[in-house]
């Protein structure tokens, strides 16, 4: 093979003829972390703030709401035998019961639907992924959201 | 300066002859070559010293560069752990080799010494650093006052205002830290812990007046609130700086500001 040859992927001998020159340099390699008209626009919100703190305060409340439930649901009062459709009946007469369900079911999804954001921001890496990694998670969540607060005010003990 | 001879390389990095205590040992390099005049891929390259267990990382790389390689690429200044040249990952973790002794780091096994990650390598392990300093330009790191004259004395500051942020003063840019932390490694986007920590230095330095504007500036998507709290940072610092709680201080900022 001669030395002024240049192989199909520009790489040529280094040893020999530079492939290079100043008429001809090397084609530009951009930076993958440059900040260039592609790179995202910077956000000044108070979102990820907001977030980050919701994360917080709703982890807190729900320790208590979690565990109250795990205990009365599977542990109390003869545990797991104990629940049937008249039981959760029961329970949803109370508007106390139905606050705690609803607060628990919304905390639960808002904050694990945030958890799953910041993994999907941190994991995946191409903005086509994220985009629909993320629409199918707030679906999802949108979703059992709303059927979840339907189910806990419709709810009808005398169905049948 | 001395033309380099070529019969002088086989002697070099030798213990002296007759001496059966010799504090030499035989350490293998084991170093990540690239080059991307030759390859697309990097490679692996185990270069054997007889090298004293005292001497530092750095000491091998000189040795194998002046003597055995010189092709071998890597950036260092001062040598002393003071101009944050050589930052690079060995062993799976980033140091500073003008500051890590092989005795420390096991020399029975294999030396692996690769560019630090997260950042484009350049060849061998020299990187390309301006996105490392792009975020830390991005912060202001430097005083901002709203004086609209030129103050006749000096800035008076109380020792306790001054140890604030004495921490965040150690900081020599090396990048060990914002190219240890996995969030930085996804997109690079994240301002990385560096940048923070210069901006902790400047947010709470109370002779400064821009803190809520710098504040602003890390209150972005891609700033304080992409910490994980992973402490790879801290565990990678080489002037021992509290990194993650340096950040943590920051958020702690940034809420008490807001509510």
């Amino acid at each position: 093979m001669s030395t002024t040859e240049t192989p199909a992927s520009g790489v040529g001998p280094v040893e020999g003829a530079p492939v290079y020159s100043a008429d001809n340099p090397a084609p530009l390699i951009e930076a993958p972390r440059k900040r260039t008209k592609k790179s995202p626009k910077s956000t000044r919100g108070n979102f990820e703030l907001a977030a980050w703190l919701f994360m917080r305060l709703s982890g807190i409340v729900l320790v208590v709401l979690v565990i109250g439930h795990l205990l009365i649901q599977l542990v109390l009062d003869g545990g797991v035998s104990k629940i049937g459709f008249a039981f959760v009946a029961g329970r949803w007469a109370s508007p106390f019961w139905q606050v705690w369900d609803l607060l628990m079911l919304w905390l639960a999804m808002l904050h694990g639907a945030n958890g799953l954001r910041t993994v999907i921001n941190d994991y995946a890496e191409r903005a086509n992924t994220r985009l629909w990694l993320k629409g199918l998670l707030y679906t999802a969540t949108v979703f059992t959201i709303l059927l979840g607060t339907l189910v806990i005010f419709t709810f009808d003990p005398n169905i049948r | 300066m001395a033309t380099p001879v070529l019969d002088k390389a086989d002697e070099a990095g030798r213990p002296e002859p007759g001496f059966a205590d010799s504090p030499y040992i035989t350490v293998t390099f084991r170093i990540r070559r690239f080059n991307p005049e030759v390859s697309a891929e990097a490679v692996w390259e185990d270069f054997q010293l007889e090298i004293d267990p005292k001497e530092r990382v750095l000491d091998g790389l000189h040795k194998i560069k002046w003597d055995v390689d010189g092709t071998l690429t890597f950036r260092r200044s001062c040598a002393h752990g003071i101009c944050g040249s050589d930052a690079m990952r060995i062993n799976g973790k980033n140091r500073l080799a003008c500051k890590t002794l092989i005795k420390d780091i096991n020399p029975e096994k294999p030396i692996t010494v690769e560019p630090i990650k997260g950042l484009t390598v350049l060849k061998d392990l020299v990187v390309d650093m301006e996105p490392f300093f792009q975020a830390y330009r991005d912060v202001m790191p430097f005083l901002v006052t709203n004086d609209t004259n030129e103050p006749t004395r000096e800035r008076l500051q109380s020792a306790e205002d001054r140890e604030r942020f004495d921490d965040t003063t150690k900081c020599i840019l090396c990048a060990a830290c914002t190219s240890s932390c996995p969030v930085f490694w996804n997109d690079g986007q994240y301002f990385g812990p560096a940048a923070i920590v210069n901006a902790h230095r400047f947010i709470f330095d109370s002779r400064d007046e821009a803190g809520e504007q710098r504040l602003e500036i890390l209150n972005d998507r891609d700033g304080v609130w992409r910490c994980r709290t992973t402490f790879n940072c801290t565990d990678a610092c080489p002037r021992g700086i509290e990194v993650t709680k340096a950040i943590q201080e920051v958020k702690r900022a940034l809420i008490t500001r807001r509510f």
